[in-house]
């Protein structure tokens, strides 16, 4: 359970976080979505007490992180892959965490073996590639078997394979009925790995919603139809109560308010020749693109 | 477009703790140790430093051995036992070998971690900073003071086994010979804290490496008028300078100029810059954003 409460964040005038107020349960997987920028890291390093916030709360399981002596058993996190000194190994590197938390050795054999780095564990890290990093990030996250997982960003650099591998893993974890935390910007990745979604923008909450009722409020589903007779056809829905729109193409049209089947009834009915009939449904990404779309950091090319 | 925005519920605060065992200081004594021992470049540094000093002042023994006939009957009579013998021992040059390289070591101890970003894998997972600094102390330390006798001990038997060839060595039970060896023993050990205290509070390598040669070795040179009184005392309250007093031996005092650093002062010296160096950043580490 992870609880911010009005947290807010200035670095001198910039304010990285502004009033954010959100609840992470235990049982799901919990997506932190949000363009560049956003503050999602900077909001996991004030839950992790590594920032101190200039207003707020936030808190895991009841009590500020901070306040724990040791904190493998109660977060695992995975901050920044690149958080790691380049010239230990990854045994070394993990044996070293263990040892700070009274973690018995064999777990570190055991975390290594979990996230597929058996072969490497006695590499140095400075040699690893993005992907191992992201994977022994995660292996320390897991040492403390803890019941409350940060992933920041943990897809960056991964393959298919892997990216496959942690969206199962953090299902699994969430299953187990931890709480799971994981940040991304991008919504594809988070489309078939969370349940819930925390999305901000400019450090400020824009919505907290389970993974249908956020498609839901996305692009209304509708039907995109390709005719010839895009006139007639719009004055004929128009008439039974649609909202029609030209949709790119001079005979593509796109309508809201009727269902595809009483679009091909009415079509049928006035001989009107239909090439394509296809029901639109809300896309997870055009939601998400819409509610940023105020809120982004950095936009490529001017707007007009 | 309406968002609605889940409220905690108090009933959901209630979660359980996590069980754990107790935390100890010395599971963090164990995890630095790791740390620092599982660096190649420690290993490097330690061994250069160890070897070159000891290489260092065996060629000054080994030369005042070769040279020793000609010497004047003043150097033979009045210089040489106990105090040339004991110069070859801990040369000059010797120590500032040991300040570059325990300043480094000790600078690399806590910048490695600063630099790279593992300082915040190492919070996240000891929230309790200060705990995890002390540990820090305490290995570097520890490694630093083993090094330090190696290189104290072991120059200054291989030095006076070497002269012992011409009768002109000392033994350990000279008045003030075991007090130069172990002044030059702590020596790395006090230069290694300060490295690590202007690394925690500098944390950038180059600006560190260049701020910890500046504080060892430059600036004594800059305190360098032996007719005014007050440049003298903050001569005498460098780190250096009180290695060279402690480590000096024989009634000669005149090398000191007319204002001369005392025994005690230089065991203070030896203390306040090291307490000073890891007081400050453990009472900074709580508050800083990382």
């Amino acid at each position: 359970m992870i609880e911010i409460n009005e947290l807010t964040k200035r670095y001198g005038g910039t304010t990285a976080v502004n009033g954010l107020t959100f609840t992470v349960r235990p049982g799901h997987v919990t997506g932190f979505l949000g363009p560049n920028g956003a503050g999602k890291s900077t909001t996991l390093r004030l839950l992790l007490g590594l920032n101190a916030p200039t207003s707020g709360t936030a808190t895991v399981n009841g009590r500020p992180f901070a306040g724990n002596p040791r904190g493998l058993r109660q977060v695992g996190a995975l901050l920044d892959a690149g958080d790691v000194h380049g010239g230990r190994s990854a045994r070394a590197h993990l044996t070293a965490l263990a040892q700070s938390n009274r973690i018995p050795r064999g777990r570190v054999d055991e975390v290594l073996r979990e996230v597929g780095l058996g072969s490497a564990a006695n590499r140095r890290i400075g040699g690893f590639s993005l992907g191992m990093r992201q994977r022994l990030g995660i292996a320390a996250a897991l040492l403390g078997d803890p019941p409350v997982l940060l992933f920041d960003e943990p897809f960056n650099g991964l393959d298919p394979e892997g990216v496959l591998w942690v969206r199962g893993l953090c299902r699994r974890l969430a299953a187990e009925g931890r709480t799971v935390f994981v940040s991304s910007h991008l919504m594809s990745e988070m489309q078939s790995t969370a349940d819930r979604l925390i999305v901000i923008g400019r450090g400020a909450l824009l919505a907290d919603a389970s993974i249908a009722e956020f498609a839901a409020r996305g692009t209304a589903p509708g039907v995109a139809v390709r005719t010839p007779e895009a006139d007639a056809l719009t004055a004929l829905l128009t008439a039974a109560g649609a909202v029609v729109r030209p949709d790119g193409g001079p005979d593509q049209l796109t309508i809201t308010g009727l269902d595809a089947e009483r679009v091909g009834e009415l079509a049928f009915q006035h001989r009107i020749r239909l090439t394509e009939l296809v029901t639109r449904t809300a896309s997870l990404e055009q939601a998400f693109m819409e509610l940023t779309a105020d809120s982004v950091e950095y936009l490529a090319g001017d707007r007009t | 477009m309406t968002i609605t925005v889940d409220s905690p519920s108090p009933a959901a605060t209630a979660a359980a703790a996590v069980a754990e065992p107790r935390a100890r200081f010395r599971d963090l004594l164990a995890a630095e140790w790791t740390k620092l021992w599982s660096l190649r470049s420690i290993h490097w540094a330690l061994a250069a430093t160890v070897l070159a000093i000891l290489a260092a002042n065996a060629n000054a023994a080994r030369s005042d051995l070769a040279n020793y006939p000609n010497y004047s009957a003043e150097v033979k009579n009045y210089w040489f036992v106990p105090y040339w013998a004991m110069r070859d021992a801990f040369t000059n040059n010797s120590a500032w070998i040991v300040a570059l390289a325990a300043g480094g070591i000790g600078a690399i101890a806590i910048v490695g971690e600063y630099s790279t970003g593992m300082i915040r894998t190492t919070f996240a997972a000891v929230p309790a900073r200060r705990s995890v600094l002390a540990a820090k102390v305490a290995v570097l330390t520890g490694l630093m003071l083993v090094a330090g006798a190696v290189m104290a001990f072991g120059s200054f038997w291989l030095t006076q086994a070497i002269l012992s060839h011409r009768h002109i060595g000392i033994s350990i039970s000279q008045p003030g010979a075991l007090r130069c060896v172990i002044a030059s023993a702590l020596f790395p050990v006090v230069c290694a804290l300060i490295g690590f205290g202007l690394g925690a509070l500098i944390k950038h390598s180059a600006t560190t490496v260049i701020a910890t040669v500046g504080v060892l070795l430059l600036l004594p040179n800059l305190f360098n008028s032996p007719d005014k009184r007050w440049i003298c005392d903050l001569h005498n309250l460098m780190p250096i300078a009180a290695w060279e007093r402690l480590a000096f031996i024989g009634g000669r005092q005149q090398l000191f100029g007319p204002y001369p650093a005392t025994i005690t002062g230089s065991w203070l010296t030896y203390l306040i810059w090291p307490l000073v160096a890891v007081l400050l950043p453990l009472l900074l580490v709580r508050r800083r954003d990382l």
